[in-house]
């Protein structure tokens, strides 16, 4: 057969475009794994640790020991992502060997290198990273990023930083969809973001991958509020497991961020999780040191 | 005489580029996520998704059953990639409930994980004109085919569009391309049914 092309723009971000409206899992175990594709799961993130224990734990975060996602790749049928370190080419290049479905280039893990992410664009895997608003966002796509999430807190358990980073990244669209376009050369230099992408955002009036959410989902009901903040998808990380009841969380965040425009079926799922369950432990991001923060590693 | 109007199951999956393709090539569309919304519509487009994931969501939201009806009573049925996985008779070496709307097996991830996903320039006959720009993403490949499916495309020897009289599948995913030929197909299909 001629002409077949993998690893271009147009698969890499379409396995993203496939994800849309779907709910992705920190998973650490195959166990885990199965209750995620069972909740309704579009895909699994496989770690080592979720990022709420790579917060209490301390120390570097590196990736993932390879035969754990192998061993979760070959226990469920959906997705497979993992985390890199960012700027970490060797990490990466293992997991494209691997074959994980999807990279994470992510400020969760302890960053490889302070200055640079990864040039993305040569990789045939598909890559997400992180942004806190649109200059960043913008920034890891001109370097190849076929999806892109919020930040938000990892392992916080608190929501307001993803609603502060989808409500930047989002402000900075319409800010840009409604500025004339002699201002467009001034904006691109203020949001450190080629122009070329500046004027596709302006014209087009959204990002051209898609945009999930992460960094703080906990309930049915945050999942529903990212959404209607213009989330096309939910990470969510330690938000399942550690929940005191895992599938049913699991479960019910995946109801409502399928039917969030439909707050009776968010409070059905809602109101499937037992009430003597409980949500993960939440932290106040006000009494977390700077170092402590892991949204403001990688700009 | 009003366009018809053609559902998108919008539970899960690349549902608004299905959308716009549908609406260039002329057709009304309605997003469907109840059985309500089933019911205003003339025909179905399942969009690229996670065959898992929405199996379970049609189950959990009451729509499996009156699809099939529907289906069966005639209405035209179009699945992509994810679509094609719910619409088929079964998949291979894999106990995934599907449907049963067109007699075919189909495996899923045939040609690969995401790394081996690719564009590739397709013949089509039953389109016309030039090879089709097709996308393929962690995609399936039909495996088998019954006695009343007609192959419409092949890659590298496996059957990869499918159509039993008004039920349409394709491994690949034309609501990426820009080139709206298979959506214009499917809705000739409708005008004929």
């Amino acid at each position: 057969m001629n002409g077949q092309a993998t690893g271009t723009e147009t698969v890499k971000r379409g396995l993203a475009q496939m994800l849309k409206g779907g709910v992705i899992m920190d998973v650490v175990t195959v166990e885990q794994a199965k209750v995620a594709e069972e909740a309704g799961a579009v895909a699994v993130m496989a770690l080592e640790r979720i990022p709420a224990d790579i917060r209490a734990d301390g120390g570097v975060a590196r990736m993932s020991h390879p035969a754990l996602i192998e061993r979760i790749m070959k226990s469920v049928t959906i997705p497979v992502m993992a985390k890199v370190r960012i700027g970490h080419i060797g990490e990466a290049r293992q997991l494209q060997a691997l074959g994980v479905d999807y990279i994470d280039e992510s400020e969760v893990l302890t960053p490889a290198d302070d200055l640079y992410h990864l040039d993305k664009a040569p990789y045939t895997v598909p890559f997400v990273c992180g942004a806190r608003d649109l200059g960043e966002a913008l920034r890891r796509i001109a370097e190849g990023a076929a999806m892109i999430r919020s930040k938000g807190e990892a392992g916080s358990g608190n929501i307001v930083e993803a609603v502060r980073h989808m409500r930047a990244i989002r402000d900075g669209i319409a800010e840009l969809a409604a500025a004339p376009r002699e201002e467009l050369v001034a904006r691109s230099r203020d949001l450190g973001a080629p122009l070329e992408l500046v004027r596709e955002i302006a014209a087009n009036k959204k990002l051209p991958v898609v945009l999930f959410c992460a960094g703080g989902v906990s309930t049915p009901a945050d999942a529903a509020l990212m959404m209607e903040l213009g989330a096309e998808g939910i990470f969510v990380g330690s938000g399942i497991f550690k929940s005191t009841n895992p599938a049913a969380f699991a479960r019910a965040i995946v109801d409502a961020t399928t039917h969030w425009q439909d707050a009776d079926v968010v409070l059905k799922a809602h109101m499937s999780i037992p009430e003597q369950a409980k949500a993960m432990d939440g932290l106040d991001i006000r009494q977390l040191a700077d170092h402590q923060l892991m949204a403001s590693r990688g700009t | 005489m009003a366009a018809p109007r053609v559902g998108v199951l919008a539970l899960q999956g690349d549902v608004v580029e299905h959308v716009q393709a549908l609406e260039r090539a002329g057709a009304h569309v309605t997003e469907v996520r109840t059985p309500a919304d089933l019911a205003r519509v003339a025909a179905l487009v399942v969009p690229g998704g996670e065959s898992t994931t929405v199996i379970r969501l049609l189950e959990r939201f009451g729509l499996t059953r009156p699809i099939v009806d529907r289906v069966r009573a005639g209405m035209p049925f179009w699945g992509t990639c994810m679509g094609m996985i719910v619409a088929a008779h079964d998949v291979a070496d894999l106990a995934q409930p599907t449907l049963d709307l067109i007699d075919v097996t189909v495996r899923r991830n045939a040609f690969g994980r995401q790394v081996d996903s690719a564009e590739v320039e397709l013949a089509i006959p039953a389109l016309g004109g030039a090879p089709f720009p097709a996308v393929f993403i962690r995609a399936p490949w039909v495996e088998r085919t019954g006695p009343a499916v007609e192959t419409l495309a092949e890659r590298d020897g496996h059957a990869v569009m499918v159509r039993q009289g008004s039920v349409l599948g394709t491994s690949f995913h034309p609501e990426l391309t820009g080139d709206d030929r298979v959506h214009a197909y499917f809705l000739r299909m409708m005008a004929a049914a």
